[in-house]
Order: structure tokens, then sequence, then C-alpha cells
């Protein structure tokens, strides 16, 4: 046990669990963010929003996402450093015509860093102002006194500029999702022949579904919200 | 259709492991599309000793696809421009008359270059010697139906037994990742009661050793499956994934 972090397997097997357990987050986010498209004013969104900023999700789930991605961002970047020194620092003079590879399989290391990018972008976007600063404007709904989420949302997506990076931002997390989730279950073992074009076809679907959903929500609330 | 083609050839010379190589460009006037890649370098070698030149070195043995001794990355692609076919096996016909062939030796950290396109794959043995083996003599060939193996199964071992060690997977890989090889090597005995034995120490020695030896870390990208010369299924690295990490929670 004491060397298995220390192993190449090992490595993976964290970016593999991290990642998994990142996209467990992305469905909780989704769902939340669902509630946008909702026509009653944001009132669920912010009972959503108010309810994930409780203490006990604050303090107790939050430092464990925040470690989950800490830990993905760590390794991939330790995993790119040893991936690049084994290529060797020779190249091929006539590239590589290998054809049928993925396009996302060889650059997830560009694709995180674009979805890390959208990510610090979209922290002071939203988490910031509620759970930092609290700056955001306050709303009581059914006695309870909230920060207005919707409000704070609804405004950011007045700028069409926003809308187009935050779709630009849902769709590289889309392309880095159709090779990290088939790739996830591929390190855990749980793949052979058969599995292994099923995981494919959920990871892509997740993917595509998780990335269009989030634009979508960018796009209805710049068209029909405003 | 049989017929004759000019070519021109781009060649990495390097006299030694530890000289700057580069890049030479050398013509042949007729080769023939019936011919065999390596043909051709012979062809090219004995137009080069002609000319009092010093002949290109390059990996051969059986040239029937099965020892696992050529190599060359040809135009962007280990083992050339054909599908699941080793370097011998390729045929000139698969070139243009007056195409130009950039050809090279396998790239990697882990297969320094020895000399010309030449280069050093001891690292295999070492991975072999590491754990690809059975620790006592199983004996010959048993009886039919004397040891039951389902037929998937001896199917399985046999694909992943069918890897010749040439080293395309590493040589094409961005990682430098000698996954492909070693979970073939894995499998092929995991898979059968002979090699079940041993099959959790094998795992974690040969994976001990690749990675000392540093090679890369396997990202799925499927690359050495699509030019692995004997078509040895990604399938394998999930079954030595999962061996190697049931092996280490085991401990």
């Amino acid at each position: 046990m004491s060397t298995i972090f220390g192993s190449s397997i090992g490595r993976k097997l964290l970016m593999s669990l991290s990642g998994l357990f990142l996209v467990t987050f992305l469905i909780v986010h989704l769902s939340i963010n669902l509630l946008l498209l909702i026509p009653d004013g944001g009132q669920m969104f912010n009972v959503a929003a108010n309810f994930m900023a409780m203490p006990l999700i604050k303090f107790g789930l939050q430092p464990v996402l925040a470690l989950g991605f800490i830990v993905h961002i760590i390794y991939a970047a330790v995993l790119t450093a040893q991936n690049n020194k084994a290529r060797g620092s020779a190249k091929y003079a006539s590239g590589n015509n290998t054809t049928d590879v993925m396009w996302a399989s060889k650059n997830m290391f560009v694709l995180g860093l674009t979805v890390l990018a959208f990510l610090l972008v979209h922290l002071i976007d939203y988490w910031v102002p509620l759970q930092i600063t609290h700056g955001a404007a306050s709303i009581t709904i059914d006695g309870v006194e909230m920060h207005n989420a919707y409000a704070l949302v609804n405004a950011a997506f007045a700028d069409l500029w926003r809308v187009a990076l935050y779709v630009v931002g849902s769709l590289g997390l889309t392309i880095h999702l159709t090779h990290g989730f088939w790739s996830a279950f591929q390190t855990l073992g749980l793949s052979n022949n058969i599995w292994r074009k099923r995981w494919s076809v959920i990871g892509i679907a997740f993917a595509w579904i998780v990335g269009l959903a989030f634009s979508m929500i960018a796009i209805l609330q710049y068209v029909l919200f405003q | 259709m049989e017929k004759n083609i000019s070519l021109t050839l781009k060649v990495w010379r390097q006299n030694g492991p530890k000289e700057k190589g580069r890049f030479e460009t050398y013509k042949l006037e007729t080769v023939s599309t019936g011919s065999s890649f390596l043909e051709m370098m012979d062809i090219l070698n004995e137009q080069l000793v002609n000319e009092g030149n010093e002949p290109v070195a390059f990996d051969h043995d059986c040239r029937e696809g099965i020892c696992g001794m050529c190599s060359l990355y040809i135009n962007g692609r280990p083992h050339g421009p054909d599908d699941d076919v080793t370097t011998c096996q390729l045929h000139m016909r698969k070139f243009k008359d007056g195409e130009t062939i950039t050809i090279e030796p396998w790239r990697s950290a882990g297969f320094p270059v020895i000399k010309d396109l030449i280069v050093n794959r001891n690292a295999f043995d070492s991975i072999i010697a590491a754990g690809g083996y059975t620790s006592v003599s199983t004996g010959g060939v048993p009886d039919a139906n004397a040891l039951p193996i389902p037929k998937p199964d001896a199917d399985e071992a046999m694909d992943a037994a069918s890897c010749i060690g040439c080293g395309a997977c590493v040589a094409t890989c961005k990682n430098g990742s000698a996954m492909l090889f070693v979970s073939a090597k894995v499998s092929h005995l995991a898979l059968l009661p002979q090699g079940r034995v041993e099959a959790s120490m094998r795992a974690k020695n040969m994976v001990a050793k690749m990675d000392e030896l540093g090679f890369g870390n396997c990202t799925n990208t499927g690359a050495c499956e699509v030019e692995c010369p004997k078509g040895v299924s990604i399938s394998n690295i999930a079954r030595l994934n999962r061996e190697f990490l049931v092996a280490k929670f085991k401990d």
C-alpha cells in the first residue's frame, strides 16, 4: 500500500477518482442550475443556492470539493511533466500521422487549463460575492433572509460577452469529459472490449448533455429572462 | 501490377548514442512495388556501399512479422502507412512514384538511439525479466481438455500473446508509455491457469520496473492500439490496471 501512489497506475488512480468525484459535483451543480430556467423569478434557485451555502455544506463539503480539484490539477501537472520527460527531447520530423485517435485524449492538459481558467472567472463571478464578500443583494423568501443569487446570475448574463464566455467554458469542459469519463473507468480497470464501447458512449453523451445544458442556461438567461 | 517507382528518402543518420544526428537525403531510381520496405532499405544500402559510403544501420531479423526486431518510424507512423503489419511486411506499393519518405528511429526517452535507425530496446527485456514468465516449467502442451479454459479467455490470452515486443506502442505514444506492451505480457499469462498463480506479483513487479525505467504514464489515448502491428487491444491495459490495483490493495 505504501507505494501505490508512487507508481504510475497509482497516480492515475488519483486522477481517475478525483475526476469521477468532480463529475458527481457537476451533476449536483447542473441540477441546481436547471432551476434557473423555471420562470418563478428565481425563487426556487435562491432557496437551493441558500441551501448550498449552509454551514455544513460550506465548511464540510466545500473543502472536500476543493481538495478534489487540487488533487486533479496537481496530478495532471505532475503526470504531464513526467510524460513529457518520458517522450524525450527528440521530436519526430515527420510528425504524427496516426489516425483514429481522439483529439481530446491528446490535449487533456490544455483542455484542463481552459476549464481551470473558466473556473477562476466563475468563482470570481459568483462564489466570491455569495460566500466570501457577501456583496450580493439580499431577498426574503418565506421569512428567511438570503442572498438574491438569481439576481446576480440574471444581471451577469445580461452581458452577451459573458454568455459567450460561459458557452466556451462549458464546451471546453465537454471536450475534456468526452475523453475523461471513459478514461477514468479504464484506469480503474473497470473496462474490457465490451465496456470500453459502453463507457465511451455514456461518457460522450454525458459530456454533451452537461456542456449543452450549461450553455443553454446561459443563453436562455440572456434571451428569455432579461 | 508490379512496377518500378523512384523515391527520395530522408533518413536519420547518427554515428553513435552520444553523437548528434542529422537527416541525409538519398535518391533511389528503381524500386519494385513488389519489394518490401526492408528490401528497399537493402537496395539503398547496396547503393551506398557501391558508392563507398557507410550503409544505414537498421534492425531486422525474421522479415516475416513475428520476431519484433524491425522498427522504423515512417512518414509519421511506426511501421509505416499500412495497418497491422510490421515494417518488414510493408510493401512498397503503399508508396507513390516520386514520393519523399521520411525514415526515423523510434524516439522515446526509454529507447535511446544506438546508431542511425537502431534504438536500444533493452528496457523491454528488463521489464520481462522483472516478471514476464512463470517461475516453474509448466510442461509441454497439455492434453486437450485436461485443463479446461473458457474459449473467450483462451482467445484473449492468445491475442495478448501475439505482442512481439517491437516497441511501436512506445514510439507512437505521446507519453512514451509502455503500458500496451506490459499489459499484453501481464494479460496473456494472467488469463491462463499456469500464469494465474503469480499474476499479482507479476503485475506489481513489471509495473515497478516499467516506472523505474522512465516510461510515461498512460493517458488512454489509444494510439498504441492503432499502431500495434499485432492489433493488441487496450482492454489489456484495463486488465493490467485491475490486476495491479487489486494486488496493491490486497497488500
